[in-house]
């Protein structure tokens, strides 16, 4: 080189080697390092990562199914299901939430209190979770929101299904339904893969009792979507199920025929084929409106429906507890029968009252019925003859026979409302009271007041077993066309009148349970409950049914609220002059028609007065009305034996 | 070693196209057709403005590699001191002239194009330092009057990117003066001096640092801590790369990238698209191609006879190689997000500029490796 410096330039060409190749060195370090960590990421974690970026592509979006629907015997929808217009935002698709909510208040008209609690509830929730703007719209405003959705970003019209019912008739037999709470999620198991949004679940009744078959398999859609949780492209699509329909024994007919009957009452009604325990008919009054629940309900009507005095919501068939007065007197005398504690015509004197140490025990007849024996006593009602019987009877073995026949355990299965009430005996006393059994309980058991409580639905139940000639029959609401065992010996029986048929045989070959030991005492109760009805000076002569097609035979009853005074019972004071939370309760149990027996019937007229003037009338009413629907329901379904 | 013949500066242009380094150029031509690919797919699979705009920017910036390459080194050492200084000048309009966009001030509108003079710095300030050292004595190097001007010329582009701000660039362009100053013979000790007293005024510099620049630090530190936030990146990279798997998701099918959920896919994050797609073979493939072209500079700088092309290409190859590096780390989780192209496969005209102009020089050095600079 020319430079002087040549040598110096050589000596600088060697440092700067030097210095690169350690540099060269420190590149391979970070190279293999770069290396080592694509293995990591793309080998070791691929798995993770490949999962993360699935978890990241698709989001799935709940389809809620269509609840299954309820029918009644004809196969008439009472609960269906009906396509619902509704307005979900997806607060991330929106561009400015103010502004589209102004849009919004102007096209559907919502409130600003909707509005703001709905700003709230975005701020709550992830931007992608969608918020139900309008629960259900008319099709009209549908209709708009569509012409308008160009300019309505993040807003998504959404077509799905709710729970309708024809009209308010049944509402306490099938419930109602209702948005899932946080409670149900923790105590019903089967909602765990089912809580989609806005998706109701069945709170009481059959609603409720049926909800795990009825609801349905939820569905999905998957979605890819992007970063910004905007839909790209459905992935999979799985419709879910609908869930399983059910066909009732009820008669939506005779709900709305005795729905009306019940109007403005605090009242139950309960009718009950006497072969098969099928319920042709469960009504409470008053009712409430069950379409109300299904969209979240109106503050001011719930209020109402809580603040009312004759409590709309309980269903009285099923879950109130009323003492079972006169009505139980059938049974009084039945248990005497059987446990040969009285004979049919053994007679004892009314003077309108007995004493017993000291206190007295009066009969509802002022002036006494003079000589009565069980015909008699069961037609007039008459307090003494029965005070006198239970005394003999003994309260012990009048309950065994209460039970029997139902009373004080739950009819149905699965209805939570459902309450068991009260069958006393000594030892229920001591166990329940830490009291021994007083003789004068006895007196008051023997007319069904003291610690006697019943379900109207019992008393049906009761009074159909009687009807039947005193087999045991299973009360169902689900239809099942069989288990018919009853209605088949009857047919057979009718069929060979002359083949006896000793008991164990009809166990044996129908699968049948006798509540007798001997029929004949049945068949003395069911003709003096006859005469009540229909012969003069029965408790409910005067509604009687003169047609034989439809000749009832039944027995009035009422339970006492308040304890007559002397002094009352002095000046001989009416019912319907007291207050109307001190009337007693009106009772008419009764079973169609007499000679031929297929249908049973309770009626409740809460604090009604006496049951031969309140609840008589609405049972005969409802009797006929089933009666004259019976070749209908029974052309329904002709596996089924013909009529006996 | 002294051939007269080799110190004319005038070489025919045979010579000049033979004495090329084909391997060098294949493998730039090879990364800028992956990249090519790379774009259609941010581009969903379509020729749109992105994908357009790269392929003609890269066949531009290609043409301009061969016309630099022709000129001797002797032109490139000479004019060393003007390009920088017009860079700077360039760099000082972008503070007066410059176009703001998100938040920071980096670019100059050409009016055909945005040029960002601070990538172009990347270069310039390499071509500075290597002729200033190129000159200097052995001795002089670690004397204190020699160590003032490196010093300035270093400090004053930088401190001007970083209050564009523009922090990534403004370090990396520190790293390529570092570099020279290193090669060229400055002492260890300098550099253990002046990187404890940065250390020192760390805390200072933290003070001054925006809240979004402090976020992404922390961010790196635990990218959990706002994964929807500033978090969001490093998470979405990471699963889009370590999704690929061994043989990628497949071309076009890259569905974090496909599906926004991967940030700056274009740009700074064009390694993990293509990760995603090509998975780890991919991913090895690209480094691998990385890894010959940093070798054939190298291995130039070897040949190259004067120690401005020597300390020019050894500094250059090693600043490619920390922009190489420090992308894929940023897109690996293993660094900050500091907002750094990839060189050749990025998005950005100024970035594939300064690379294939810094890319022409090297070849000039090779195609003139004999010709002496004074």
């Amino acid at each position: 080189m020319l430079s002087p410096g040549s040598g110096n330039t050589v000596i600088k060409s060697k440092l700067i080697s030097r210095r690169m190749f350690l540099i060269t060195a420190a590149k391979a370090v970070v190279m293999v390092g770069l290396v080592g960590r694509l293995i990591s990421l793309q080998i070791n974690q691929a798995t993770k990562y490949k999962s993360l970026s699935d978890k990241n592509r698709f989001r799935e979006w709940k389809l809620a199914p269509e609840r299954g629907a309820i029918k009644d015997y004809f196969n008439k929808e009472i609960a269906s299901s009906e396509p619902l217009y509704q307005v979900h935002l997806v607060p991330e698709n929106a561009k400015d939430l103010d502004n589209l909510f102004v849009r919004l208040k102007a096209i559907l008209n919502i409130t600003d209190k909707r509005v703001s609690y709905l700003k709230r509830l975005i701020k709550k929730q992830k931007p992608w979770e969608p918020v139900i703007v309008s629960e259900n719209l008319a099709w009209s405003d549908f209709s708009r929101i569509n012409l308008f959705l160009h300019e309505l970003e993040g807003v998504e019209p959404i077509v799905s299904v709710a729970r309708t019912y024809p009209d308010n008739s049944s509402a306490h037999i099938l419930g109602y339904v209702s948005q899932i709470s946080a409670k149900d999620l923790q105590t019903k198991e089967y909602l765990k893969d089912l809580a989609v949004p806005g998706m109701a679940i069945g709170k009481t009744g059959l609603e409720r009792k049926l909800d795990e078959q009825i609801i349905g398999k939820v569905g999905y859609q998957r979605y890819e979507v992007n970063a910004f949780g905007k839909r790209i492209k459905e992935i999979k699509i799985d419709e879910g199920q609908a869930g399983k329909s059910f066909k009732t024994t009820l008669d939506y007919e005779v709900q709305k025929y005795t729905n009306e009957l019940l109007k403005d009452k605090a009242a139950a009604v309960c009718v009950m084929d006497v072969y098969n325990g099928d319920i042709v008919s469960l009504v409470s009054s008053p009712t409430f409106e069950p379409n109300e629940f299904v969209h979240g309900l109106d503050k001011a009507y719930w209020n109402s429906l809580i603040k009312n005095e004759k409590k709309p919501l309980a269903n009285k068939a099923l879950s109130g507890l009323y003492p079972p007065g006169s009505t139980i007197k059938t049974l009084v005398a039945l248990s005497a029968l059987e446990n040969k504690i009285i004979r049919p015509l053994d007679t004892f004197r009314c003077k309108g009252k007995i004493e017993l140490y000291g206190e007295k025990f009066h009969c509802w007849e002022k002036d006494g019925h003079g000589i009565v024996n069980l015909r008699k006593g069961i037609q007039r009602s008459c307090d003494v003859y029965f005070y006198e019987v239970a005394r003999k009877l003994g309260v012990d073995r009048l309950s065994e026979t209460a039970k029997r026949f139902g009373l004080g355990k739950k009819v149905l299965s699965d209805f939570i409302e459902e309450r068991s009430g009260v069958v006393p005996n000594t030892k229920w006393k001591k166990k329940f009271i830490g009291q021994n059994w007083y003789l004068g309980e006895t007196l008051h058991s023997g007319i069904g007041q003291g610690y006697f409580q019943s379900t109207p639905l019992q008393l049906c139940l009761m009074t159909a077993q009687i009807a039947n000639g005193g087999f045991k029959i299973k009360p169902r609401i689900i239809f099942d066309e069989k288990n018919d065992n009853l209605r088949k010996y009857l047919k057979h029986k009718n069929e060979n009148p002359n083949e006896p048929l000793p008991t164990d045989l009809l166990v044996s070959n129908f699968d049948l349970e006798p509540l007798f030991k001997n029929q004949e005492h049945i068949n003395l109760i069911k003709d003096a409950m006859f005469s009540s009805s229909n012969e003069p000076g029965g408790t409910s002569y005067r509604h009687r049914l003169e047609d034989p097609k439809f000749t009832f035979a039944g027995k009035t009853g009422s339970s006492q609220i308040k304890r007559f005074t002397e002094a009352q019972r002095e000046a001989e004071v009416k019912q319907e002059s007291l207050p109307y939370k001190d009337r007693d309760h009106a009772l008419f149990v009764a079973f169609a028609p007499y000679k031929n027996p297929k249908y049973a019937i309770s009626v409740l007229v809460e604090h009604g007065g006496s049951g031969g003037k309140a609840a008589a009338p609405i049972a005969k009413k409802v009797i006929k009305k089933v009666l004259e629907r019976h070749e209908l329901r029974r052309s329904v379904n002709n596996k089924i034996g013909e009529s006996v | 070693m002294l051939q007269p013949r080799s110190i004319q500066s005038t070489l025919g242009i045979r010579d000049k196209i033979l004495s090329i380094d084909y391997i060098l150029v294949f493998s730039i031509l090879i990364l800028g057709i992956t990249s090519m690919f790379a774009m259609y797919s941010t581009d969903g699979g379509e020729f749109k403005y992105h994908t357009n705009s790269h392929i003609l920017r890269f066949f531009v910036f290609f043409g301009m590699f061969f016309i630099v390459s022709f000129i001797s080194i002797r032109f490139w050492h000479e004019t060393s001191y003007l390009i920088y200084i017009g860079v700077f000048i360039l760099l000082l309009g972008v503070k007066y002239f410059g176009l703001t966009s998100s938040g920071s001030k980096r670019w100059l509108d050409l009016y055909f194009m945005n040029l960002q003079p601070s990538e172009l710095m990347k270069i310039g300030l390499i071509l500075f330092l290597a002729k200033y050292y190129h000159r200097i004595s052995i001795e002089g190097v670690n004397s204190f009057r020699y160590l003032l001007l490196p010093i300035t010329v270093l400090i004053a582009p930088v401190i001007l990117v970083a209050t564009q701000p523009d922090l990534g660039t403004s370090i990396l362009i520190a790293a390529g003066g570092i570099i020279v100053a290193w090669l060229a013979g400055v002492r260890a000790k300098f550099f253990t001096i002046s990187g404890l007293a940065l250390l020192a005024l760390l805390p200072l510099a933290i003070s001054f640092l925006k809240p979004y620049q402090k976020s992404r630090i922390l961010t790196f530190l635990n990218p959990e801590r706002d994964p929807l936030g500033a978090g969001y990146q490093i998470i979405q990279s990471k699963i889009a790369i370590g999704s690929g798997g061994l043989f990628g998701k497949g071309f076009l099918n890259g569905s974090q990238s496909y599906l926004d959920y991967l940030p700056e896919k274009h740009t700074d994050f064009i390694f993990t698209l293509f990760s995603e797609e090509f998975g780890f073979f991919g991913s090895l493939f690209i480094l691998l191609l990385y890894a010959l072209i940093l070798s054939r500079i190298i291995r130039i700088g070897h040949i190259t006879r004067s120690n401005f092309g020597k300390l020019y290409c050894y500094s250059f190859a090693t600043a490619f190689f920390i922009y190489v590096a420090v992308n894929m780390m940023m897109v690996l989780g293993l660094l900050p997000i500091v907002g750094s192209p990839l060189p050749i496969m990025s998005y950005g005209g100024s970035s594939m500029m300064a690379i294939m102009f810094g890319l022409g020089i090297v070849m000039s050095c090779k195609i003139y490796k004999d010709v002496p600079v004074n």
